[in-house]
């Protein structure tokens, strides 16, 4: 069996959730050096809560600060709606970006704990046409290292994906909310609710 | 040493590299058989339900962990030689010696590849298949397939599954009965993965809208990872529409 099922992409996953979401100051000709740096603070603010001792519900709440502080919610609910977000109305993305916000905090927020007692740490960046890839390795107990990738946009200086061993959150949420909208028959209003429910 | 059961592999392998042409899908997913990958994942889907998933549940809660642990070295140790096989055919010898070592002290100080040593002294689990040989050697991924009871593959991990189980140098060597303790041990592995990933497994196969999809999503993404195929140009496709964004 391939490793695709791994927990540790789910857990990585996790962070993902919170993290995908985070948009730090704007910066208006941003670099490898300024890509480094954001996802640098990322790592060490994840670092503090998974190693701050604290029980699992005052963790959780912790991450859902971070998301909060720096979400980039609006972006990333965007590219996971992909084409069919093309035809979604103003007030339909914008509902969906705050049921997405939820929904993502809730499905990965669970899976924290499985970061208790790890570290993550950047390890390079480099530059891909409008993009940022900083790579980072994520050291979990009982797992072997991982290799995590942000996907940072040299656009607004905001982190916009996150790949887990290759995996993108984006991708996999993209295919999820795809197949929610294509068992309602397409209507974006019906999975909206359906996804406030989710997670 | 070589089996009749040899021959026949030999032939399924010629067919199905036949099969591996088609166009080239690094960046995508190229699925032409997916009603029937659908009704065999709806198939492995039941066998997890009732069969798999209560199972590994009784292994994982009735076997301590460090043995299920040791069970897993056991089990991945016995592959060592094979990895080291294709690293030899993938003409990555630095990774052969690597492999090699790895495989004589976890099968001695590791008493009989019950623990891993090796890891320990800086020489990381570091596995490949002939699926990664096939795809150094120029072959393309092919169509994805889910597999019975294995799951996720594509037409060029199947073939690369199929040649592993016949040339595996363990299983060439090693006879009846205790060829029996080989293929045991593998299969306690993997019911020990099975607990291990529980609430992954779960939430993909159970909570995802379409289990189907999101599985062939995650095999094909990671194992293009693992294989070196790593960016590619959909994500830039992706990405780019955030271009598109209005502030």
């Amino acid at each position: 069996m391939n490793s695709f099922i791994k927990r540790r992409q789910f857990i990585a996953g996790s962070t993902v959730a919170m993290l995908l979401l985070t948009a730090p100051e704007r910066a208006m000709a941003f670099s490898v050096e300024n890509a480094k740096k954001l996802i640098g603070r990322v790592v060490a603010d994840i670092n503090s809560i998974i190693n701050s001792g604290k029980t699992e519900a005052a963790m959780l709440r912790d991450f859902e600060q971070i998301f909060v502080n720096y979400a980039d919610v609006k972006w990333v609910s965007q590219l996971v709606l992909g084409a069919d977000g093309r035809s979604a109305s103003a007030a339909q993305k914008a509902a969906f970006a705050k049921a997405f916000q939820g929904y993502i905090s809730r499905k990965y927020g669970k899976r924290f704990r499985e970061f208790i007692g790890g570290s993550v740490s950047v390890k390079k960046a480099k530059a891909i046409k409008s993009f940022y890839e900083v790579t980072t390795i994520a050291v979990l107990k009982g797992e072997a290292p991982f290799e995590v990738v942000f996907v940072v946009a040299d656009k607004n200086g905001r982190f916009i994906d996150m790949k887990i061993e290759g995996i993108s959150l984006v991708k996999a949420e993209r295919t999820e909310i795809g197949a929610m909208l294509d068992k309602r028959r397409g209507d974006l209003d019906q999975m909206i609710a359906d996804v406030k429910k989710a997670g | 040493m070589f089996r009749s059961d040899n021959f026949f592999g030999i032939v399924i392998v010629f067919a199905l590299l036949a099969a591996c042409a088609g166009p080239d899908v690094a960046s995508g997913i190229y699925d032409p058989l997916e009603t029937r990958n659908r009704e065999i994942h709806e198939g492995n889907r039941k066998l997890d339900k009732h069969l798999v998933g209560p199972a590994a549940d009784i292994y994982g809660t009735g076997i301590p962990e460090p043995v299920r642990v040791g069970v897993n070295h056991f089990a991945s140790n016995l592959g060592e030689p094979g990895t080291v096989v294709n690293d030899i055919l993938q003409f990555k010898l630095g990774s052969a010696l690597h492999n090699t070592a790895r495989f004589i002290l976890n099968s001695t100080v590791g008493v009989g590849g019950i623990f891993d040593p090796a890891t320990n002294m800086g020489l990381e689990s570091r596995p490949s298949d002939f699926g990664e040989t096939l795809h150094v050697w120029g072959l393309k991924e092919g169509a994805y397939r889910e597999l019975p009871l294995l799951g996720p593959s594509t037409t060029r991990d199947t073939v690369g599954m199929a040649v592993d189980f016949f040339l595996d140098p363990v299983g060439l060597i090693i006879q009846t009965p205790e060829r029996y303790v080989t293929t045991l041990a593998s299969g306690a592995s993997r019911i020990g993965d099975r607990y291990r990933f529980d609430d992954t497994v779960d939430s993909i196969l159970y909570d995802s809208a379409d289990s189907y999809a999101q599985a062939r999503l995650l095999y094909l993404e990671n194992r293009r990872f693992q294989l070196g195929q790593g960016h590619n140009e959909i994500d830039d496709e992706l990405y780019d529409i955030y271009e598109e964004f209005d502030e």
